[in-house]
Parts: C-alpha cells; sequence; structure tokens
C-alpha cells in the first residue's frame, strides 16, 4: 500500500465523509462515511466512517496527512457589524463568507441595546466587528463595542475597523472577558477592500476556540488539525485550481466554482471581474478576488420550497415534465429527509429542475451587472460587481451535480444569456464536474502538499468536451428566468 | 492664517461630481491639487448620487465635502444636500460646490446666495483657481478640526 497517503476528513452536518488521497499519483484511493455524531460524540461517526474506508479499501495506509474541514454543528455561525451598510458593513459581510462562515447577522450603523441583545441571543460562534476607514469614523465602532460588551457578548471578536482606535475597541470587550483579536481593517481607505487579514483571523479563531465549543476536539487524536469551515476548504480547493502552485503546475486561470447543497446554493469566484468591455465605469464596492456568496433560500431539500416559490410551481412542475400528485407528493418528501437521493424517474427529473432554477438564481446574484446611465454627453455603461463573462471555467460540486445522469445540464443555467445581457454570467466556459466531492480535499492539502492536490484535482474534474453552448438555444427559458 | 500640510493632514476632504455629469477633469485637478497641498482626499470620481458623497463621509469621518458640477444642473442636484447630512448625522460638515452651477447668463451673487441659501457654507463661481480654495478650507476647517484655535 501506498506510503504518500492523506486522510481528508469533513465533519458534516449529516455525515462524516472521508475521501484517502494517493498523493504521489494524485488520486483518491477511497472514500468512506459514517454518520455525523458531532452533538454526542464525534468520534462514533468517525469511526464508522473509518471502518467503511477500511472495508472498501481492505485495510488502512498509514496516513501521512490527516486533515480535516467541519461544517457540522450549524457550521461557524457568524455576525458582522460595520459603519455605512454599502461599505465597511459590506466589506465586513464579504470577509466573513469568505472565511466560510455561515451569517446568522448583518449589521450597520450604531447598534441598539436590542440589536445588541438579539445578538447576544443569537451565540454567534464568531462576531466580526468593523467600521470606519483608517483614520475615518470612530464613533460607531466604539460604541457598538460598548453596546456588545454591555450586552454580555460571550463569543471571541475579530476587530477589524479604523486601526486609530482599534486597541481601544479590544480593550472595552476584552474588559469584561470577551477574547478579541486584531485585525487589519477590512477597508483600510475608502473604497479599497483588505479582507485577507480578517478571514486569517477567523481562521485562527475557528481552529484554537471553534473546534473544541463544537466537540470536534474529542477526536483530536486522530486528525493532526482541523484546519477551516468546510466551505472555506472548498474555495482554498478553488484558489488552488485558479491560480496552481508555485512549482507544480499552471493553474486553470479564473474560474467559478458553484456548489449545490441540501440547504444553501454557494458560488465561489476567483477572478478580478474587471469590465472586459473598454469605457465601462466601474462603480460601487470592489469585491475580493476570491469571493463567495451563500444562498440560504435555495437548497436542493431544507430549502426546496423556497425555490419553488421563487421560481413559481407551475414553472417548476412544467419544467419538469411531471403531474400535480406526484409534484406534490415529492416535494412533501425531501423537505422531511434533507439527505434522500431520487428514486423514481420524476424524482431525477424534478432534481434537475430545481437544480438548474438554484443554480441560475445563484448565478445571477452573484455575478455583477451592467447598467446605462443617461449623462448630458451620451450614455455611459456602469459596471456594479464583477463581469465574469470570459470566465474559461465553470466548475460545478455538490451532491445532486455528483449524482446527476446530465450534471451539464444542470450547470449550463449559470450561463449568460441573451434575454438578460446585464448580468455579467459567463458566456462560454468550459464546465467542469467535481464527480468525487473531492474540492475539500483539495483545499485542505492545498497546504501541505500541493502537488498533491494539483494532481488529484486534474485527475477528478471531470468534463464534457464535445460542447458548452449557450442553454438558450439547448434547454429553451430555464424554470427561474 | 495659513495651515502647513501636516496639520492639513488631519483633514479629510470629499470629492466627487454630483448627478449625471460626466465632466471630470476639473474635479481630478482639484483633487490632485489639494493633496498635494496636504489633504487627505478621498475622490469619488464623475456620476456621483449625492447619497455617495454622504456616505462617503460618514465612514472616512470627512471634514468637509466638495461637490463639482459642470453641466448646469447643479441647483437640481443639490437640492436638499444639507437636509441629507442633517438626516445621516453630518449635521457639522462643511460643504462647498463649484463649477457652473447654472445654465444662461445669471448674476453670481444670485447664484452664490442659491446655494448658500440651500446650506452650502461657499459656492465658487467658474474660474476660480486651486490657491482660493486652499485658502478657504484654511479658514474654514483650522478651527472646525481643532487644528487651530477658533
Amino acid at each position: 500500500m501506498t506510503q504518500n497517503a492523506a486522510l481528508l476528513i469533513d465533519f458534516g452536518s449529516t455525515y462524516t465523509k472521508l475521501r484517502a488521497v494517493d498523493l504521489a499519483a494524485g488520486i483518491i484511493l477511497g472514500s468512506g462515511q459514517g454518520p455525523s455524531t458531532v452533538t454526542s460524540d464525534v468520534n462514533i461517526g468517525l469511526d464508522a466512517a473509518l471502518a467503511d474506508l477500511e472495508a472498501r479499501l481492505g485495510g488502512l495506509p498509514d496516513f501521512k496527512h490527516r486533515l480535516a474541514s467541519s461544517s457540522a454543528a450549524g457550521g461557524l455561525a457568524m455576525v458582522t457589524v460595520g459603519l455605512v451598510k454599502e461599505l465597511t458593513a459590506e466589506a465586513a459581510r464579504l470577509a466573513a463568507l469568505g472565511a466560510g462562515a455561515k451569517l446568522i447577522g448583518a449589521h450597520a450603523y450604531k447598534l441598539t441595546d436590542k440589536d445588541a441583545a438579539g445578538i447576544v441571543a443569537g451565540a454567534p460562534d464568531i462576531l466580526l466587528l468593523a467600521g470606519g476607514t483608517d483614520g475615518g469614523n470612530e464613533e460607531t465602532i466604539r460604541w457598538n463595542a460598548e453596546k456588545l460588551a454591555v450586552a454580555g457578548l460571550g463569543c471571541p471578536v475579530v476587530v477589524a475597523g479604523n486601526r486609530v482606535c482599534a486597541d481601544d475597541v479590544a480593550k472595552t470587550l476584552a474588559d469584561v472577558g470577551v477574547d478579541v483579536r486584531i485585525a487589519g481593517n477590512v477597508m483600510p481607505e475608502f473604497n479599497v477592500l483588505d479582507v485577507e487579514p480578517a478571514r486569517a483571523a477567523i481562521r485562527d479563531v475557528f481552529i484554537e476556540r471553534i473546534v473544541h465549543a463544537k466537540g470536534i476536539d474529542r477526536a483530536a487524536t486522530r486528525f493532526d488539525a482541523v484546519l477551516m469551515p468546510t466551505p472555506a476548504a472548498v474555495m482554498d480547493g478553488a484558489k488552488l485550481l485558479a491560480n496552481g502552485a508555485a512549482g507544480y503546475g499552471e493553474g486553470l486561470g479564473p474560474l467559478i466554482v458553484i456548489d449545490v447543497g441540501g440547504a444553501t446554493t454557494d458560488v465561489h469566484s476567483i477572478a478580478d471581474g474587471k469590465p472586459v468591455a473598454s469605457g465601462v465605469l466601474q462603480y460601487g464596492l470592489p469585491e475580493p478576488h476570491a469571493k463567495r456568496t451563500v444562498e440560504g433560500d435555495l437548497g436542493m431539500r431544507h430549502n426546496a420550497h423556497t425555490i419553488v416559490e421563487a421560481a413559481g410551481p407551475d414553472v417548476i412542475r412544467t419544467a419538469a415534465d411531471i403531474d400535480t400528485a406526484d409534484f406534490e407528493r415529492i416535494l412533501a418528501a425531501i423537505a422531511n429527509d434533507p439527505e434522500r437521493l431520487p428514486e423514481t424517474e420524476a424524482e431525477r427529473k424534478l432534481d434537475i429542475v430545481l437544480a438548474e432554477s438554484a443554480v441560475h438564481r445563484a448565478m445571477q446574484r452573484h455575478a455583477g451587472r451592467i447598467e446605462i446611465k443617461q449623462s448630458v454627453t451620451g450614455p455611459v455603461t456602469v459596471q456594479y460587481g464583477k463581469d465574469l463573462t470570459e470566465i474559461a471555467t465553470v466548475i460545478g460540486t455538490g451532491g445532486v451535480l455528483a449524482h446527476s445522469e446530465d450534471p451539464e445540464r444542470i450547470l449550463r443555467a449559470a450561463l449568460f444569456e441573451d434575454a438578460a445581457p446585464e448580468s455579467l454570467r459567463p458566456k462560454h466556459p468550459r464546465l467542469l464536474i467535481d464527480n468525487e466531492y473531492a474540492l475539500y480535499a483539495i483545499g485542505l492539502l492545498a497546504g501541505v502538499a500541493p502537488d498533491g492536490a494539483m494532481k488529484l484535482a486534474q485527475n477528478v474534474l471531470h468534463h464534457d468536451d464535445t460542447e458548452t453552448p449557450n442553454k438558450d438555444t439547448q434547454h429553451g427559458q430555464p424554470p427561474a428566468a | 492664517m495659513s495651515l502647513t500640510p501636516e496639520q492639513r493632514s488631519r483633514i479629510t476632504l470629499v470629492t466627487g461630481v454630483i448627478g449625471a455629469d460626466t465632466h471630470i477633469v476639473g474635479n481630478r485637478i482639484l483633487s490632485m491639487a489639494l493633496e498635494k497641498e496636504g489633504f487627505k482626499i478621498v475622490t469619488l470620481g464623475a456620476l456621483t448620487p449625492s447619497e455617495d458623497f454622504i456616505k462617503a463621509a460618514i465612514e472616512t469621518a470627512a471634514d468637509a465635502i466638495l461637490v463639482s458640477s459642470l453641466y448646469g444642473q447643479g441647483e437640481l442636484d443639490c437640492r436638499g444636500f444639507r437636509d441629507m447630512c442633517i438626516e445621516a448625522g453630518l449635521e457639522d460638515i462643511v460643504l462647498y460646490v463649484g463649477g457652473n452651477l447654472v445654465v444662461g447668463k445669471q448674476s453670481w451673487d444670485e447664484v452664490e446666495k442659491r446655494f448658500t441659501d440651500m446650506g452650502f457654507d461657499r459656492a465658487f463661481p467658474p474660474g476660480t483657481r486651486v490657491p482660493g480654495v486652499v485658502e478657504a478650507l484654511d479658514a474654514d476647517l483650522g478651527a472646525k478640526a481643532g487644528i487651530v484655535a477658533a
């Protein structure tokens, strides 16, 4: 058996998933799965998953690396607080999402006592406190720290606001026993975004505090480290794929990853998103190079009903070509069984249409848009957000894509539409599918074995070379249009 | 009395061209010149809605907003600007406006009064040179920013 193997663990909300990887060959040796038992004893689920893996491999190799990510016990629940909604409050939100958080609150301007009490009652794992550019507004972040201290906030806080008063703000919270870390300002200058220091601080808190708080460290002897929340591992995998690793091969360049899950649909773009056409003015807050959005209303199981509501029940049912009785029955069944796999032809058809609708909407919200503004010198094209029209690679991941017979059809719902040219979605990318659910494993390996991670990526991402047409010409209008 | 560049570095100014106006050149020259004189400048550029001036001023704790308007619609675009500042908690912010503020031949005194009545601290006619703006800023902000005794 190989001497150069790695074990990658995902402590998920429903399953404990394992991937054993041969780093020299860059292949998945085997997979294992057990229940998620974080709420009782994390070891039980891990034992079951390891036994499953051992049975498939006929023995376990001596793993060189044993790394884990976690989205168990509600994921990394965060609240962000900033000053102006479109400026530091938005920058804080982007930083938290980029760190793999599940946002349970996003606040702007001064907190009221009621706001602060609500934040404390929501029991976030980490709070990110921003506000003011460096040398700019101090009043609001000082006020908010005071309110949170008085309200009895117990969770760790990352302060990433105006550096002039960061020490004072940290002291206000530390004086009432809060674990405070100071990171660089998420917006050091007006309209200049710098989310990486805050992301790094969030990750440190996650490793030092959250892994313990969630009870995952009960299995601490069985792995080297729980490095990050699972969505952050997916993002690190996407970054490695896009940028490559020095000495281990070139990356694919700017790309998009769409992760269609049971509760949410995540979109990651690794791209600067600058205007492709000349003479376009870029407006609003510049977005991070690695940007993650989470659509909490677009999930294949927990939130199938909101996908249906958003698109209209008749639109979904007609697109899936199933009768009303089947439609109602399947929707009721999947809402109560988040891990249910489609069994009948009708269920398979509905899953594809739900996924198309989720992908379509999630990509539309993630991508930038252009608007024509009238000025006295004539019309001016203004761009908000990222121009992703020329992105060359779109990668799909998540159960519905891995299990579907036609995953490319689902991914095509992310493409540019002639009928909506203002939405800057990819026009003619190559579509890749993460059949093996390997992106989180690639992300976890990126730090310790970039060569093995790159080889793994090249081996497991499948694509259909034959065609990448605009979906309008293929399948008509998507149901969510 | 004029301020030193070091004193000016503690003063933050927000600049931009308001409304559907794309005339950026004069505003950019003014911004660069004021920066060279030592002020901290937050530039919003052309086609800036009035609320964006105010959001930027809040976040950067700006001492003054300098609004440019070159296309004759300034009076419409600037209406209610002071009220919006008050609404946003910027009661004391210094507001300047300058450029081709109105269409046609009108007496400058009347135009100036119209804008000061609207709540602008000063209005500047076409042809204003940078030293005049610096002198006004030094006078208005030196005391307000607590840099020199009032």
